[in-house]
């Protein structure tokens, strides 16, 4: 393949990343805007999502798209729920203390992997796409007879792929509006504007402190859900997704939910498009040190705006 | 007695039994007390930080594998013998800390914890990135005849003991001598008030970037002293874990308590060791112990002394 065929196939194939990025560093994000804490087990959220949705569409049979429908609704309101119980058993209990938070949620990370490993089990297994034609893709050039369309060997996609990146879209849409237009949004954003204000106001902070970790951790468990039939439910997979959430959610501006989108959009692509021409793991030091520099210069992040 | 005379006595009892009980424990808890004491090194460098200056690092690892790598290359690539190498290793921990620390220091709080990880977590991909050196997670042994130090083969268990004992000693005094000194008083206050110290007319600055590179430079001489001893040296060490542990091994013993990283390290190193018999996600123990720690006993056991029995315990 050319260069210019190539360069479209791992920006879809970075789209598709992207996608679903958005949707794990939204929620990681609403959870830091709202509740002021670091979930470290966010990334085991992500995980328990894939895994819930393969025991799902294990157990349905059938035709796949049916086990998958079902898993798409199931798995996040599973792990929201146990998000939940996470948030009254431990970190109310804490009083939301950043540091003690973030100890206690990596206590927590090793609970949920290492309970997964034991009852899961250490191997890879996939869950069957509803629906996956193979779609090839035109590419255009000015060749000797002029301008012409054809399909190059490898150039494609799949419906299933497109279809992720539309379903991410609808959910981000569907996470804005519920933000902007509704009580609970407008509930949540005094929460994370003033604590104490809102508390005084009679505004149950503590239920809407339990409601936005079991969003935040729904959200990571949907993007899980909708990746696992292109990648694989294993019980390590949490990780990466954690590393790249939080590099958004920073690149982003910590707790702006516009950002994180922007900033999905711009790591899912480089990702994909950086992973394609050099070595991953050339791309993940880089984006590593990224992180860490614009913590120590611009910790209101890229895009964000200084708050005094 | 006084208070004071009571504590130097403790503090070197415990490392006379240390010392003694080389010559009575059966092989294999023989072998183990060696490896705890030089991973209570490391947990005695990570509380300098955090337990005693109030910083929370997750990027301990980074100093443990510069120790080890500073050690294990040099011996490996550049033929150098055991006490130049372990000389390297610490110096490059030193160097690691000073930089981290210049970046870091910028940063509190949530941010510190943050960047600390982020930084640890580019240099364990740069570990893996050099695999031609470094053979990435398979990692790399250390032969015996390489780990001679002064005529001494450390491969031997005796001999082994004895060096993790050493540094465990040299470790282990110095926290006790720094938190008794003005230093490391100041330190405590910083922990405790930055505000009012600086306010009091210190530069806290000066003494957080110290701290900072005392603790790495203990810390990397843990992972130097790792590597030589048990002959391995390998990726996962840099990994994120080895910047958990000495987070849970302090917290378990008692941050900023002189004896905490070692009763902690011992404790958690049993835990998972008896545990391993039923089963094999240890990890688990460690993340219960996390989560119940911080809700239950944030003090960890020596701190609970500290508050119950022994107020001026250091």
């Amino acid at each position: 393949m050319e260069f210019g065929p190539h360069l479209l196939l791992a920006t879809l194939e970075g789209a598709v990343t992207a996608a679903v990025l958005a949707l794990t560093a939204v929620g990681l994000s609403l959870v830091f805007g709202v509740m002021r804490v670091v979930n470290i087990a966010h990334g085991e959220f992500y995980m328990l999502g894939a895994v819930i949705a393969w025991y799902v569409a294990h157990m349905m049979g059938g035709h796949p798209a049916l086990g998958f429908f079902l898993a798409l609704v199931l798995a996040p309101l599973l792990v929201g729920a146990i998000a939940v119980l996470a948030d009254v058993i431990i970190l109310k209990r804490v009083d939301y203390d950043p540091e003690r938070t973030i100890v206690a949620t990596i206590g927590l990370l090793y609970i949920i992997q290492q309970l997964t490993l034991m009852t899961y089990g250490p191997e890879a297994r996939p869950v069957e796409a509803p629906f996956n034609s193979r779609i090839a893709l035109p590419w255009f050039e000015w060749g000797e007879n002029g301008f012409q369309f054809y399909y190059p060997w490898g150039l494609s996609t799949t419906s299933y792929k497109l279809a992720v990146i539309g379903a991410a879209g609808v959910v981000l849409l569907g996470v804005w509006a519920m933000m902007t237009r509704t009580k609970v949004g407008l509930l949540m954003r005094a929460t994370q504007a003033d604590r104490d204000m809102a508390l005084a106001f009679g505004i149950p902070v503590e239920r809407v402190y339990a409601l936005v970790f079991g969003i935040g951790a729904a959200l990571a468990a949907l993007g899980a859900v909708l990746i696992v039939p292109i990648q694989q439910a294993h019980y390590l997979m949490g990780a990466d997704p954690l590393l790249l959430a939080f590099i958004v959610v920073i690149i982003g501006g910590l707790g702006s939910l516009p950002g994180t989108v922007l900033a999905a959009l711009f790591i899912g692509l480089s990702d994909g498009i950086i992973s394609v021409f050099f070595s991953p793991t050339l791309a993940k030091i880089l984006a590593t040190l990224l992180v860490g520099l614009v913590l120590v210069w611009r910790p209101q992040g890229l895009f964000g705006t200084r708050t005094a | 007695m006084t208070a004071s005379s009571r504590v130097i006595v403790l503090h070197l009892g415990l490392l006379a039994l240390l010392f003694g009980l080389q010559f009575i424990l059966p092989a294999y808890h023989h072998g183990n007390l060696a490896r705890i004491m030089v991973l209570a090194s490391y947990a005695v460098g990570y509380n300098i930080l955090f337990g005693y200056t109030g910083l929370l690092s997750l990027g301990h690892a980074l100093f443990f594998a510069a120790g080890m790598y500073g050690m294990g290359l040099t011996i490996q690539h550049m033929g150098f013998t055991p006490a130049p190498a372990l000389i390297v290793g610490i110096v490059a921990g030193a160097f690691v800390a000073g930089a981290l620390a210049l970046l870091a220091l910028r940063t509190v709080g949530v941010s510190f914890m943050i960047v600390t990880l982020m930084f640890a977590q580019a240099g364990y991909l740069t570990v893996l990135y050099f695999g031609e050196y470094t053979r990435g997670d398979e990692g790399f042994v250390i032969q015996q005849a390489q780990r001679v130090l002064w005529g001494v083969d450390l491969s031997n268990a005796t001999n082994r003991y004895f060096a993790a004992w050493g540094l465990f000693s040299v470790s282990f005094g110095l926290s006790l001598w720094l938190v008794r000194s003005s230093f490391g008083r100041t330190l405590i206050a910083i922990r405790e008030n930055e505000e009012r110290v600086r306010m009091l007319g210190y530069d806290t600055y000066k003494h957080k970037l110290t701290a900072m590179i005392i603790s790495g430079t203990i810390s990397a001489a843990a992972g130097a002293f790792y590597g030589l001893l048990f002959g391995y040296a390998g990726a996962s060490f840099a990994s994120v874990q080895y910047s958990i542990f000495p987070l849970l091994w302090v917290l378990l013993g008692g941050a900023g308590t002189v004896l905490g990283p070692f009763v902690g390290t011992l404790f958690m190193f049993y835990l998972i060791d008896l545990s391993s018999g039923i089963t094999s996600a240890y990890l688990l123990i460690a993340g219960l112990a996390l989560v119940l720690l911080t809700l239950f006993a944030p003090q960890g056991l020596i701190g609970e002394i500290r508050r119950r029995f022994w107020k001026n315990l250091p």
